[in-house]
């Protein structure tokens, strides 16, 4: 292909006999079109980053328990409500129309899966634990920070957040979904909540009258 | 008068620095690379910004768009013992072949009537082959039991690691030798078929879940 042949063809003049001068190079079009090929196959085969995983703890079921703790008290805390790609949300205790108390009832606010929507809310509502996360942040020495990126734990950094995290000025969140909410909403949410270094999170089931709010406002 | 010369050019291409780097390319992706497991279902995960790379031993518990379920355990041991758990609940027999094939391999989701047949199919057959995946409704809840002895045999084959760990030496962490449980997902399935398997889990007092994400950017 790239080579060709030279000094080759009958043209012997005069009966002179001449050594045929064979070339001193190898033909590699076989050897590239292999290398090639290998190459192919393994790009198209490999896969680089290995998929991450996101954990997220459950509560435990309530039954599980032989005496089931009182409901306790949350403070500070918003619901999240999930249907098809919207978030509706409400702050604190849920309060139904009519309700014994004497409370307003709940009414759900409409936020969205942009920056400005969802993320923003929660940077403002959970503005303790940020803060206070990025102090220790920048208090850490750069060794620190290159052990941690290496994969070391740095045990009072991790117990310092987490402290932050169950303050009483952090924001706690529930997530409730209906059925038309995809799983990508779901873990989209979940990973605002991250991003927003939210430590509580608890994904419960939806109540009948809360579905009920979520039809009035489609 | 003298001839002018003109000077003969070989209408050949030095290929050395070609083939070179073709080469130093074929070297540094077979090494870079790990192979992707085919997989009998494609699932589109949606991402997060979470950078916790897939642990080894897990229990993986993959959910296509149409809310099928499927079942994948790590280890060889463990899912060996793991047929053979559910064989002797379900009394289902299977025969070595089948036991051999199963241990060797990935995501499966089938019924335990199905399984037999479904083993004794050749590789090309078995993707091809439409399953409805694991049922885990009340009435027939196969998952459960499937979650629960993939719990067990991970744990035991776990343990013998641990034990074969410290004889080496290390000092290894009995944590690390537990399995994880992965939730796979797709974006498009609904969030309820995911919640009927994460019940599923929490009916076994396996709280502790994990999303498997594609990586993505923190926002700064």
């Amino acid at each position: 292909m790239a080579e060709i042949a030279e000094g080759g063809g009958g043209n012997e003049k005069g009966g002179k006999k001449r050594a045929k001068k064979s070339s001193t190079r190898v033909d590699m079009t076989p050897m590239v079109d292999l290398a090639f090929l290998l190459l192919t196959f393994f790009v198209m085969t490999s896969t680089f980053n290995k998929p991450k995983v996101m954990s997220l703890v459950y509560p435990a079921k309530i039954e599980d328990e032989p005496n089931p703790p009182k409901q306790p008290q949350i403070n500070n805390a918003v619901t999240f409500l999930l249907t098809e790609d919207k978030i509706y949300y409400y702050e604190g205790q849920y309060f139904s129309a009519g309700n014994p108390q004497g409370k307003p009832a709940t009414v759900l606010s409409e936020t969205n899966f942009g920056p400005n929507g969802v993320r923003k809310y929660l940077a403002e509502r959970n503005a303790y634990v940020i803060k206070n996360v990025e102090q220790l942040d920048s208090k850490l020495t750069r060794e620190q920070k290159k052990l941690m990126a290496e994969g070391e734990k740095d045990t009072i950094y991790e117990r310092k957040v987490i402290e932050f995290k169950k303050h009483k000025d952090a924001l706690k969140v529930l997530v409730k979904t209906d059925d038309k909410a995809t799983c990508k909403n779901f873990i989209d949410l979940i990973d605002e909540l991250k991003i927003a270094q939210i430590g509580v999170i608890a994904p419960v089931d939806l109540l009948a009258s809360e579905l009920e709010l979520i039809k009035a406002k489609q | 008068m003298s001839k002018i010369k003109i000077p003969k050019h070989s209408p050949s291409i030095d290929m050395t620095p070609m083939v070179d780097l073709a080469f130093l390319l074929v070297t540094f992706f077979m090494l870079a690379a790990s192979i992707r497991n085919p997989e009998p279902v494609e699932v589109v995960t949606p991402s997060s910004i979470s950078d916790k790379i897939i642990p080894e031993k897990i229990l993986l518990v993959t959910i296509d768009k149409g809310g099928r379920v499927f079942l994948n355990l790590s280890g060889i041991e463990a899912r060996k013992e793991l047929i053979q758990n559910m064989s002797a609940k379900y009394k289902v027999g299977f025969n070595e072949k089948q036991i051999e094939t199963f241990a060797y391999m990935t995501t499966f989701g089938c019924t335990m009537k199905e399984l037999p047949g479904y083993l004794d199919m050749p590789a090309e057959d078995r993707k091809k082959y439409e399953t409805k995946g694991i049922p885990s409704d009340t009435t027939n809840n196969q998952l459960k039991d499937w979650i629960f002895y993939g719990n067990i045999a991970a744990l035991n084959s776990g343990k013998t690691d641990y034990e074969n760990a410290k004889l080496e030496g290390k000092n290894p962490d009995i944590n690390d030798f537990k399995p994880k449980f992965v939730l796979r997902v797709d974006g498009k399935a609904v969030y309820v078929h995911a919640q009927n398997v994460i019940d599923v889990f929490r009916d076994l007092r396996l709280n502790n879940l994990n999303f498997v994400t594609s990586a993505e950017t923190a926002p700064n």
